[in-house]
């Protein structure tokens, strides 16, 4: 293949893959926060300590976690279809990337949280602070360096996982590695991509570890 | 002020019982100052919990400004609306400052008015009224990274003084301080309780915090208060094991034939030469084995060991003497452990204290 033939193959999945995993991200981190913050809460010793709701939580994201993506992609066809009218193409693959990054999300935002100092918690406790405006003005933004991060590792573990939806109707940087450059054993091209998800990783990272310094320089010492 | 009856803390630590509080009985009357000490698992850091009732007691009430807290707590762990605005009529300062790191000084000072849906203006206002209370008008615009600890635990009484408290409770605020930086930090808890008649509640597990500032005093051991009363009052108290702590007085006889008197200085007698008078008057030589003194609230008050020459029958007239005084004196027999009554497990009273 030459240039002029890859270009608009890779200007496409890029813009595909990008589109994939930041909505995921969105999605993501919509459902994993508060996700995470509950298993802390319902917690033994949590502020809204409760047994069964603790479980049935760590539970479903122990099963979410220990199913390899490829799988999930899979078994979640029907319920992909249900919610986006179809399967196939970026839009319906954010449903599985979504769900899969979930359980991997909370865990994260659950250490985060955990590792909040609790002599904040019992101050605002003693100011008559109520448990929505601990987690709000304690838990998150004591946590939120630790969050970011989380968000960081997280959009790139969604970038791996878009690259295997690739191979299962989805679109991206992935799917077009695997068309062209694995199935038509074209190597510049696979190289290509390769190159272009490495540059695509090492920003993003970039981004993150940007964001985590900015907000660490609060002076965030334990006191 | 504050007024606990039989408090009652209870833990279940691996099917195991562990009782932090035994029947606990505190009052603590408006405008004073009041320090519970004891040594770390006495039950002193439960019992400021169950205060404000961060900690739930297992049996027994809590009564703050005349509202019983116990009978707003209601079943459940989360605490109801009632009990959340009585909480926020009670300050409360800590021993690691808990300032939330994330936020500037004045943040930190603003965030008890947010959760009073205090409006923008009102609360900037209140928060430099405040450091400039503290003595940290400069530092509003300071992270707590970037302060010291002293000013740190400032910033913490600020926050603990917006919400307008009558009752202030202080968890070991001195306790991560050094010698000089505590007394300053004392000294600021003093002014406050004498301007704004803020009544104070402390824990401590230093005798000196309680010499400095307290008016009232209550020992904690295994959960329960062992003594408790002012000050003063505890001086008169004869084998006041707090007022042995508090004054602590060494020093053993230098000979036989001697005998040696511990005599208490509290109230008016405090204020006349008492000592001299003794020695002119009966003729006698008297050497200070050891003191203790201390002006609190203007009356030197404290203890004194004397040696006085010969043995107890010759000194029956002089120590006579001392008590007509209105001083309360004790005779100390030969034993160098100290005066009788204390028991074993307080670690020598007369050389912890003194060094310091």
């Amino acid at each position: 293949m030459t240039w002029s033939e890859m270009q608009p193959l890779l200007t496409q999945g890029t813009i595909d893959t990008l589109y994939m995993v930041l909505w995921s991200a969105v999605v993501t981190v919509a459902g994993g926060l508060p996700l995470g913050i509950l298993l802390v809460l319902t917690d033994k010793g949590g502020l809204l300590q409760n047994v069964l709701v603790n479980k049935v939580i760590g539970v479903i994201v122990n099963i979410g976690r220990s199913l390899p993506f490829i799988i999930l992609l899979i078994a979640l066809i029907p319920f992909t279809t249900w919610v986006v009218g179809t399967f196939i193409g970026p839009s319906a693959m954010i449903v599985p990337l979504a769900i899969g990054a979930i359980p991997f999300f909370a865990r994260l935002v659950e250490t985060a949280v955990r590792e909040v100092d609790h002599g904040l918690v019992e101050a605002v406790q003693s100011m008559g602070g109520s448990i929505p405006t601990i987690v709000r003005k304690v838990l998150l933004p004591q946590a939120l360096p630790s969050i970011v991060s989380g968000v960081t590792t997280t959009v790139i573990v969604l970038i791996g996982y878009s690259a295997m939806a690739g191979a299962v109707g989805g679109e991206g940087l992935g799917s077009k590695a695997v068309t062209y450059g694995f199935q038509r054993f074209d190597n510049q091209f696979m190289l290509i991509t390769v190159v272009l998800l490495i540059v695509i990783v090492t920003v993003i990272q970039l981004i993150g570890d940007g964001a985590v310094r900015l907000l660490a320089r609060r002076g965030r010492t334990t006191s | 002020m504050i007024t606990t009856t039989g408090l009652t803390k209870v833990y279940q630590s691996r099917g195991r019982e562990v009782t932090a509080l035994d029947g606990v009985d505190l009052h603590v009357r408006e405008g004073e100052v009041y320090g519970v000490i004891g040594q770390s698992g006495a039950g002193k850091s439960s019992l400021i919990r169950c205060v404000n009732l961060l900690e739930r007691p297992t049996a027994g009430t809590v009564t703050v400004a005349g509202q019983d807290l116990t009978a707003l707590a209601g079943r459940g762990r989360r605490a109801g609306k009632e009990l959340r605005e009585a909480r926020s009529r009670i300050g409360m300062v800590f021993q690691h400052f808990n300032l939330l790191a994330s936020r500037t000084v004045q943040g930190n000072i603003e965030l008890p008015l947010e959760i009073l849906g205090v409006s923008g203006q009102a609360r900037t206002r209140k928060a430099l009224e405040l450091l400039d209370l503290v003595g940290l008008a400069d530092k509003a615009k300071s992270y707590p990274g970037q302060l010291s600890g002293g000013q740190k635990q400032r910033v913490g009484i600020a926050r603990a003084l917006a919400g307008e408290p009558k009752v202030l409770l202080s968890d070991e605020a001195t306790s991560a301080l050094d010698p000089e930086t505590t007394r300053s930090i004392l000294q600021l808890l003093r002014d406050l309780n004498q301007e704004l008649g803020l009544t104070v509640l402390l824990i401590t597990h230093e005798m000196d915090v309680v010499k400095t500032i307290c008016d009232s005093a209550a020992l904690m051991r295994n959960g329960r208060v062992v003594e408790s009363g002012t000050v003063t009052g505890l001086l008169a108290t004869p084998g006041s094991e707090l007022a042995h702590e508090l004054f602590p007085v060494g020093g053993t006889a230098s000979g036989p034939d001697r005998t040696v008197v511990d005599v208490t200085f509290h109230g008016e007698a405090a204020a006349r030469p008492v000592i001299s008078q003794l020695s002119r008057t009966y003729n006698i030589d008297i050497s200070i084995l050891g003191a203790a003194m201390d002006t609190v609230g203007g009356n030197q008050i404290g203890r004194m060991r004397i040696e006085l020459p010969g043995r107890f029958e010759e000194n029956v007239v002089p120590i006579g003497f001392l008590r007509e005084q209105g001083l309360q004196a004790e005779v100390v027999d030969g034993e160098p452990a100290g005066p009788a009554g204390i028991p074993a497990q307080t670690p020598a009273p007369h050389s912890k204290e003194v060094a310091k």
